[in-house]
């Protein structure tokens, strides 16, 4: 960060007083004749412990590694969606607020609309998850002779994946469909999001495509076009050579 | 039991942009002011600091800063005979929620709209005809003209430091700056943002075709400033989280950056946050706003006494307001009759996907939310429409805001789109493929408008808003034509293919394509076609004042913030050097 930013912070800090008063109105807040300004008390993200389960049962981690696998393969691009910390991301994202849908709309009537009027489910997605990795195990029980989705070759569960895509699989009354694509989204997401959340493993997605991450200041390069940036990616909380 | 409290001057519902605006001009002018806000508090050093800031999956994805709809949504359909359903997450547009508003996380490309803009209709049925406007399309002059909104755009570009080029200064054109636009008073308040890799292709391309590329109007800033209020901004860094983030730069023009340092040592303001206002009181006539009333975050209900209501809780919300407590007439799409809610209208968005040659970095990472080049050649009525078949356009460029991998990684069509294949075509595709986009202007219609839901209601009991909107020829073959014209550009910045996406097929809300959600209490000059006057203030209810995009007659090829700043200071000046002398109705029909 330059010099003068850091100054005309300090500047800013110390031309109001940090004492506000702050009355209470009930639980609601009010604020007048200073900015009530408490530095960093909102706070960053907890690093997620990639230790244990906070929503999966070891049943559907095996079912989830392999779908990420297939989704992310490792190559000589980068690890597999497994090594990468997928699993452990979806996981912890289903037990927190993504999960339960709680920060949307849920009031009933649910009805089916038409495409345009977006996702009208009252099934939240940690339930979508269950249910459709219940039904993706039963249909593989059925068809590959008691094998779950972790035991069948790659190029079968290559194929599924592909009729979850387009839908025609069968899973129960979900579309598979749907949870094709909140899957594929948070796939994305543990391959691609801050290492913070559990993903993103040494950040092999942000290496692969040449992301530098949370590096914030690109004042001395936004001239220097058509030139490959020159430092490697850093994260919020983490940088590679602190590991 | 509803708790009362002592009387203010003024309650403002909604502490973002123009809250803070009129707050700052309102309290100057000796008045005890209270804002009433919704959501939480917000400054830099608390909320989005650089440690955290470029968090992608929170702000990005998971939408940390904005209204969540369990707070209350809207409901939506794309025509009268359809079921409207709950919009149960936000993906097509994204209202702010907590101090600073939508100003927190906007990407702050600040435009002024064209002089014709304010007088559309007049203008149209004068150089093609009246037969030019399709029977159902119900768009209308403003009631203000360029002329008279010139220093109110002034004024708000030198509060928000806007980074720019005139092309107009006094009626000269300016090289460098846009040709099309309006008279300028006096020149950017900072010089224009030096432009990234891409945008420096397209404006070399643009140029070669003959069109007119300038500096998209920024407050992302150029440079450090310190404005009239006295509160200094640094210098963008271009650090490519900027909309949908708040900056941790002091960089981006809101209100936490350009008012809040001062306006809160004002010793007659108040903020009061985490309150949700339900409606304003009325006395017994209907004609006379006595306050507001809210709930807090304990769910207890309070009443605000106040001698003037300034509703400036962002477009749609704000006509619902208007239209939970009474004030004025609701539009009735079968007649034509009524205002509240009438001529809602949005942002006709399209776009030219395009691959650059194997080897290129276009590292479009480096980026802000408002740097780019754009062209205004295809805006408004800058471009001859005879023969075309329709009318309007758009302002259109390159303006990529980042290259955060979980949303901004674009490739072009056809490629796999999981496993080992997808990821050879993302590594490939993240420094080559880059994107235009245009911003179509998205007229007002008889049949497109805004009403109470008969179903589903919000957490405080009150109907949810109901949207009526799709897409209508005009503005179809408007984003046709001039998406063509962007995919020429595309092709002569030397990319190797080109895929244009024209806006086609019905509205849906499950894509991302603008906030800029405009009409439903519109100004005028007539109250048979507008809910409030040039200054905001309602022609039923003359001490509530309303503020925001609602007061669109139509929406134009812009960004509506410009003039969203613009039109509040003009009804500032109303209220403080004619309003305050004299309370009562400022425009006399
Ligand atoms: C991602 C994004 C990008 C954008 N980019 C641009 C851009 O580049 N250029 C541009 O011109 N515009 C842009 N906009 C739009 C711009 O942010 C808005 O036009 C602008 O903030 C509107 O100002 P306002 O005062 O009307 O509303 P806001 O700034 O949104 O403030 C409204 C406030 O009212 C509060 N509120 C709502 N209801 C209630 C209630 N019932 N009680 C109490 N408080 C309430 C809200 O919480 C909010 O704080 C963007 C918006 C978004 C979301
Ligand atoms: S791009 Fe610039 S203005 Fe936007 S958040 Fe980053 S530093 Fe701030």
């Amino acid at each position: 960060m330059n010099q003068s930013v850091i100054a005309r912070r300090r500047f800013l800090l110390a031309s109001v007083s940090l004492m506000a008063a702050v009355p209470t109105i009930g639980c609601a807040q009010a604020y007048s004749g200073a900015l009530p300004w408490s530095a960093n008390a909102n706070g960053s993200p907890k690093p997620v412990d990639p230790a244990g389960w906070t929503y999966f049962t070891p049943e559907e981690v095996a079912v989830i590694d392999a779908l990420v696998d297939r989704l992310i393969p490792a190559d000589d691009l980068s690890p597999g969606g497994k090594d990468v910390g997928i699993t452990v991301y979806i996981d912890r994202q289903l037990s927190g607020p993504f999960g339960n849908d709680s920060w949307f709309y849920m009031s009933p009537p649910f009805q089916e609309g038409y495409p345009g009027q977006g996702v009208q489910s009252p099934v939240t997605p940690a339930q979508r998850y269950r249910k459709s990795i219940a039904a993706l195990e039963t249909y593989c029980h059925g068809a590959y002779a008691g094998k779950g989705f972790a035991q069948i070759p790659p190029d079968e569960q290559d194929r599924l994946i592909g009729q979850m895509e387009t839908g025609t699989l069968q899973l129960g009354k979900l579309s598979s469909k749907a949870f094709f694509q909140m899957l594929w989204q948070n796939t994305k997401e543990g391959f691609f999001a801050d290492p913070v959340y559990g993903g993103n493993k040494d950040m092999a997605g942000w290496r692969m495509i040449g992301f530098p991450g949370a590096r914030y200041d690109y004042r001395d390069w936004v001239t220097k076009y058509n030139q490959p940036y020159p430092l490697p990616p850093i994260g919020i909380k983490t940088h590679p050579d602190w590991s | 039991m509803v708790k009362t409290l002592p009387r203010k001057d003024v309650a403002i519902v909604g502490l973002g942009w123009t809250g803070s605006i009129l707050a700052y001009e309102l309290t100057g002018a000796g008045l005890d002011v209270v804002a009433i806000e919704r959501g939480e508090w917000r400054d830099t050093a608390t909320d989005f600091p650089p440690a955290w800031a470029p968090d992608e999956l929170r702000y990005g994805v998971r939408l940390d800063l904005f209204q969540r709809p369990a707070q209350g949504t809207v409901t939506l359909r794309n025509n009268m005979s359809q079921t409207a359903l709950p919009v149960r997450q936000f993906v097509s547009f994204l209202p702010g929620n907590g101090v600073g508003g939508a100003g927190v996380h906007w990407n702050g490309m600040t435009y002024r709209f064209l002089p014709t803009d304010f007088k559309l209709r007049s203008h149209v049925t004068q150089r093609y005809g009246a037969k030019a406007i399709p029977d159902d399309m119900t768009i209308q002059d403003w009631g203000v003209t360029y002329e008279e909104m010139e220093p109110y755009y002034d004024k708000f570009e030198k509060l928000a430091g806007i980074s720019g080029k005139a092309g107009n200064l006094n009626g000269q054109i300016q090289p460098g700056g846009n040709p099309f636009e309006g008279a300028r008073s006096s020149e950017y308040p900072t010089r224009p943002t030096t432009p990234t890799y891409g945008p420096s292709l397209f404006a070399k391309a643009a140029e070669s075709l003959g069109y007119h590329p300038f500096h998209v109007p920024s407050g992302n800033l150029s440079e450090s400033y310190t404005n009239p209020l006295g509160v200094t901004m640094g210098q963008c860094s271009y650090c490519g989280f900027c909309e949908r983030f708040g900056c941790g730069n002091y960089s981006k023009s809101s209100p936490q950056t350009c008012v809040l340092p001062a306006l809160m040592l004002r010793k007659t303001f108040e903020a009061r946050t985490k309150c949700n206002v339900t409606r304003i009181n009325l006395d017994n006539t209907g004609k006379k706003a006595t306050g507001v009333t809210y709930v807090d975050a304990k769910g207890e209900e309070v009443y605000q006494p106040a001698d003037m209501v300034l509703v400036c809780n962002f477009s749609f919300n704000a006509v619902h307001l208007l239209m939970v407590s009474g004030i004025g007439t609701m539009y009735d799409p079968t007649t034509g009759k009524g205002t509240v809610g009438r001529n809602y209208a949005y942002q006709c968005d399209s776009g030219v996907a395009l691959q650059l040659p194997e080897g290129t970095h276009l590292n479009k990472f480096i980026a802000g939310g408002a740097i780019g080049m754009v062209i205004d050649d295809f805006n408004g009525d800058n471009f001859d429409h005879t023969g075309l078949g329709f009318i309007g356009g758009g302002n259109m460029g390159a303006t990529v805001t980042g290259g955060r991998p979980i949303q901004q990684l674009s490739m072009m069509p056809g490629q796999p789109s999981w496993g080992a294949g997808w990821k050879k075509a993302a590594k490939e595709s993240y420094q080559t493929v880059y994107g235009l986009g245009a911003q179509g202007s998205s007229y007002s219609y008889k049949d497109c408008y805004l009403d109470l839901d008969p179903t589903y209601k919000d957490p405080y009991g009150s109907p949810l808003l109901r949207m009526t909107f799709d897409w209508k020829q005009n503005e179809l073959k408007m984003s046709a034509y001039i998406t063509a014209k962007l995919e020429q550009i595309a092709k002569a910045m030397g990319a190797v293919s080109t895929h244009a996406a024209p806006r086609k097929g019905n509205y849906t809300v499950t894509v991302y394509q603008s906030t800029h959600n405009t009409g439903g209490a519109v100004m005028g000059d007539d109250p048979s076609t507008s809910v409030v006057n040039k200054y905001g203030q309602s022609w039923d209810v003359p001490n509530v004042f309303v503020f925001g995009a609602a007061l669109f007659p139509q929406n134009h090829g812009y960004n509506p913030t410009g003039t969203v700043g613009a039109q509040a200071y003009l009804g500032a000046d109303g209220i403080v050097n004619q309003y305050i002398k004299s309370p009562g109705a400022l425009l006399h029909i």
